[in-house]
C-alpha cells in the first residue's frame, strides 16, 4: 500500500539533496517526490509518496525529523484529502483520429494544449487513477511522450495529518497506536 | 566592528568556550591559521587530518562538550571521513572546519576542490557550506548549537577561501531561528504512566544503560531509579560508568562479548528497560530470539530509534535526565530479591571460568595485563582504545567506576583511534592519568601521532597489548572459517626501540611475572611512555555471541585442566 507524506522544510539550498540522500541512505524506496513553494517564502513543502512495507511510513517519517531543516511531516494516507497529479501527455494522431482523442480528453476533463499535424498534447490534472484511466484509453493511438509530476496532495478542512513520531520537534504524536499496554 | 571572516571563525570559536583545536594546515584554511595566532586558541598539529578528528572526538567525549578540528579543502577534508563517521555513530559533539575554494570557483574541479558537504552529508548531524564572511557567525553559533544539544552529533563547516579573506560585520547572535529542530525533553505523560505500571508488575527487569546516560549526565538518576525498583543494570559498550562496576546492581557489559551472566539477565528478563541506547547489532545478537519473553521500554531522544531494530511497548521519547526524573517518583519501590539472588548464581558460574581464576603459569594472559592495570591505576584512569580483541579486553576487564572513563570507537569500530583520542582526552584532563590501550594492529594504524604526543609533552601512557595478529579477525577466522588465518598475522617494528626513537620512554613484558613494575614504571616516569606486553598469540576473547545468534548461544571459554584448581 501507498503512504502519502507531506513535509514542510526550510527553502534553503541543498534540502531536496538531504532529503533524497536521506531515502538512498535509510534504503526508503520513494514512488514519487514532489516539492514546490508555499504561502511563506521560507517554507517550501514536499510531496512524497512511498511504497508501506511494515512499519516503512512511519520510519520515514522518525528519519526525515532528523534532518535539521524538516519542521514538519504528517501522513495524509486515508486521511480526507485533495490529491492531484498533472500531466501532458503526447498522442500520436491523424486528422482522422484526432476528434476521437479530443472526444476522449473531454470526457475525462482534460485539455487539448497543442495540436500538430500528426500528434496533439493532452493535459490532465486529477488523481492517479483518473490519469491512468486515461493513459489507458489513449495508448492505442501511440503516446509519444508523457510526463507526470507526481501526486500533491492537501488535507481537507482544518484537520491536521497524522503525526506518527511522538516527540519529533516539538509536535506531539496524534497516533497512539504504540502503546499496546493492556 | 568589521574583521575578516578568518578573525570571525576565530572570535565565535573563543565565544563558544574553545581553547584547543586539532588541525592540520594547507591552502584553503591558512588564512584561519593565521589569524588563530591573535587569539587564545591553541592548534595542536597532529600528524594526519584524522588524527586531529578522534583527538577532539576524545576531546569531546571525556567533557561532554564539543571538540573541535580543522583541515583544509580537498584532501585534508576528506581524511577526516573516518573520524567523522566515527563520531556520527557514537553520537559525538565534534565540530569539523574545513577550507575550500573560492566560492566562484566552486564546481570547476580547482586545486584541491571536493564536494566535502556532499560526501559527509550521510555522516554528519548537519553540515554548511559558507560561501560570504557574513554568514559566518550565524552558522557557527548554530552548529554548536546542533553538535552538543539532543542526541549529539558531529557537524561540518566547509568555508570558502574568500569567505575567510573579505571582511564582515562581526555580531556574535545571542539567539537562533531553527523551527526545524526542537529536541524533544518530556516524555508523554501518558505514556509515562503506562511504563510506570510495566514497571510495577515487572518480575525479572533489567535496566539497559547506553551512551545516553552518559551523553545527558544521569548518572545519578539512573543509580536512584534502579535502587528504587531494585532493578540490575546491563551496560552496552559505550555504557560503561554509567554506574559504578562495584554497585551491587552492575551486570557490566552486555552483547557479543558481554558477561554470560548479564546476556543471561537479559534473555530471561519479562521487561527491557532501554535506556538511552539503540539496540545495536552487537548487543541484541539475533533478533528474532531476543529477550523474548520481556515487554520493553524505550527511552530514547531520537524517534528515528523507536522500533528501528527491536519493536518496543512504550516509547518514551526525551532527554533520558528529564524522564528518569519524571518517572522515579511515580514508580513504586519493589522487591525483586528472587531475581537478583537468580542473576547471583549465573555470575558466579560465570566468574568460576573466568581466566582469571587460571593459576599463574608464567603465560602472559591480556586479562591478567589489563587487570594488573586496573588494580594499579585504581580504576581511576581515563582508558582510551582501538578496535580489536585489546578493546573488548579492557572493556571486560577495567572496572570503570566513573563515567566518561572509557573511550572507545563502539559503532563505527575504527581501528586506530587509541593514540589520537587519548591526545584529546588529556588535553581536556591534563591533571588526570589518560591511558590508552592499543593492539599492535590498531596502534600501526596511529602510530605517527607519537610525535605529536611529544611535541605537545602530552602526557599519555601506552599499554600495547602485541599478540602479533588482527586478533579479532585471527579469532573469527579460528571459530568460523577453520583456522584459515587470511591476512591476520601482522608484525611490526621493535615498538621499544620505535618509540624511543620518538622520545618516548619504553618498556617490553613478556612473562607474567615481568607485569609487576611495569605499570609503575610508566606511573613514576614523567611524560608520555609506552608498555609493550608480548601476550600469548592466539587468545580469544570469551564469551562470544556468533553474529546471528542468540543472545545466550555463548561460545563459552573451553573449561580445560588449567582451570583454576587451586
Amino acid at each position: 500500500m501507498q503512504h502519502t507524506l507531506i513535509a514542510k522544510v526550510e527553502n534553503k539550498p541543498g534540502v531536496l539533496n538531504r532529503v533524497a540522500s536521506l531515502f538512498r541512505r535509510r534504503n526508503f524506496n520513494i514512488e514519487s517526490l514532489n516539492v514546490g513553494q508555499t504561502e511563506n517564502p521560507d517554507i517550501s513543502r514536499m510531496t512524497i509518496v512511498v511504497e508501506n512495507k511494515g512499519n516503512n511510513a512511519k520510519i520515514v517519517e522518525a528519519n526525515l525529523y532528523k534532518l535539521v531543516n524538516v519542521i514538519d511531516v504528517q501522513d495524509l494516507t486515508n486521511q480526507p484529502t485533495v490529491t492531484r497529479d498533472l500531466a501532458l501527455i503526447k498522442v500520436k494522431v491523424d486528422a482522422i483520429k484526432r476528434a476521437e482523442v479530443v472526444n476522449l480528453a473531454n470526457i475525462f476533463r482534460a485539455k487539448i494544449v497543442d495540436v500538430a499535424s500528426d500528434s496533439v498534447i493532452v493535459e490532465i490534472a486529477g488523481t492517479e487513477e483518473k490519469i491512468e484511466g486515461l493513459v489507458e484509453l489513449l495508448s492505442p493511438f501511440g503516446i509519444l511522450e508523457m510526463v507526470r509530476t507526481g501526486q500533491v496532495a492537501m488535507m481537507r478542512g482544518d484537520s491536521p495529518g497524522v503525526r506518527h513520531t511522538p516527540g519529533a520537534n516539538g509536535h506531539q504524536s496524534n497516533n497512539n497506536k504504540n502503546t499496546k499496554v493492556n | 566592528m568589521k574583521k575578516t571572516g578568518a578573525q570571525i571563525v576565530n572570535e565565535c570559536l573563543v565565544q563558544e568556550g574553545v581553547k584547543v583545536v586539532f588541525g592540520y594546515p594547507g591552502g584553503a584554511i591558512m588564512p584561519v591559521h593565521d589569524a588563530m595566532l591573535d587569539y587564545p586558541i591553541h592548534h595542536v598539529l597532529t600528524r594526519h587530518e584524522q588524527g586531529a578528528v578522534f583527538a577532539a572526538d576524545g576531546y569531546a567525549r571525556t567533557t561532554g562538550d564539543v571538540g573541535v578540528c580543522i583541515a583544509t579543502s580537498g584532501p585534508g577534508a576528506t581524511n577526516l571521513v573516518t573520524g567523522i563517521a566515527t563520531a556520527m555513530m557514537d553520537s559525538s559533539p565534534v565540530i569539523c572546519i574545513t577550507g575550500q575554494v573560492a566560492a566562484h570557483l566552486i564546481g570547476g574541479d580547482a586545486f584541491q576542490e571536493v564536494d566535502v558537504t556532499g560526501i559527509t552529508l550521510p555522516i554528519t548531524k548537519h553540515n554548511y557550506l559558507v560561501t560570504s564572511a557574513d554568514q559566518l557567525a550565524e552558522v557557527f553559533k548554530e552548529a554548536f548549537f546542533i553538535a552538543r544539544s539532543g542526541r549529539p552529533g558531529p557537524v561540518l563547516i566547509d568555508i570558502c577561501k574568500n569567505a575567510q579573506v573579505e571582511e564582515a560585520e562581526f555580531d556574535y547572535p545571542k539567539e537562533i531561528s531553527l523551527p526545524g529542530y526542537k529536541p524533544p525533553k518530556h516524555a508523554d505523560m501518558n505514556l509515562l504512566e503506562d511504563a510506570a505500571k510495566m514497571i510495577g508488575e515487572a518480575k525479572r527487569p533489567v535496566i539497559l544503560a547506553g551512551h545516553g546516560v552518559l551523553m545527558s549526565g544521569a548518572m545519578e538518576d539512573l543509580r536512584l531509579f534502579a535502587e528504587k525498583t531494585q532493578t540490575p543494570v546491563a551496560m552496552t559498550l559505550l555504557g560503561l560508568g554509567s554506574i559504578p562496576a562495584s554497585h551491587p546492581y552492575s551486570l557490566g557489559m552486555m552483547g557479543m562479548h558481554g558477561e554470560a551472566y548479564c546476556n543471561q539477565a537479559i534473555q530471561n528478563s519479562d521487561l527491557l528497560l532501554a535506556f538511552g541506547m539503540r539496540f545495536d547489532d552487537r548487543v541484541t545478537g539475533h533478533l528474532r530470539t531476543y529477550a523474548p519473553r520481556a515487554r520493553k521500554i524505550h527511552v530514547e531522544i531520537d524517534p528515528s530509534e523507536i522500533d528501528k531494530n527491536v519493536e518496543v511497548d512504550v516509547p518514551l521519547v526525551g532527554d533520558l535526565k528529564t524522564v528518569l526524573e519524571d518517572i522515579t517518583p511515580i514508580v513504586s519501590p519493589k522487591d525483586n530479591e528472587e531475581w537478583l539472588d537468580q542473576i547471583k548464581e549465573w555470575r558466579e558460574e560465570t566468574e568460576a571460568r573466568d581466566i582469571l581464576s587460571w593459576p599463574d603459569e608464567e603465560k602472559l594472559h591480556s586479562a591478567h595485563v589489563i587487570r594488573d592495570f586496573w588494580q594499579k591505576t585504581g580504576g581511576d584512569s581515563i582508558v582510551t582504545t582501538g578496535v580489536g580483541q585489546h578493546q573488548m579486553w579492557a572493556a571486560q576487564y577495567y572496572q570503570f567506576e566513573q563515567p566518561y572513563k572509557f573511550i572507545t570507537s563502539g559503532g563505527a569500530g575504527t581501528m586506530g583511534f587509541g593514540l589520537p583520542s587519548a591526545l584529546g582526552a588529556w588535553f581536556a584532563n591534563p591533571d588526570k592519568e589518560v591511558w590508552t590501550v592499543e593492539g599492535d594492529g590498531s596502534f600501526q594504524m596511529s602510530l605517527n601521532e607519537l610525535a605529536t604526543v611529544v611535541q605537545e609533552g602530552a602526557n599519555i601512557k601506552i599499554l600495547l597489548i602485541n599478540n602479533s595478529y588482527l586478533g579479532m579477525v585471527r579469532q573469527w577466522q579460528e571459530f568460523f572459517f577453520d583456522k584459515r588465518y587470511a591476512a591476520t598475522p601482522i608484525t611490526g617494528p621493535d615498538f621499544v626501540k620505535l618509540s624511543e626513537a620518538y622520545g618516548v620512554p619504553a618498556k617490553r613484558v613478556t612473562k607474567s611475572g615481568d607485569m609487576e613494575n611495569a605499570i609503575e614504571f610508566a606511573q613514576n616516569t614523567p611524560g608520555p611512555v609506552l608498555i609493550e606486553y608480548q601476550v600469548e598469540k592466539e587468545e580469544s576473547v570469551y564469551p562470544m555471541v556468533p553474529a546471528g545468534a542468540a543472545l545466550d548461544e555463548m561460545i563459552r571459554r573451553p573449561i580445560t585442566q588449567k582451570k583454576a584448581s587451586s
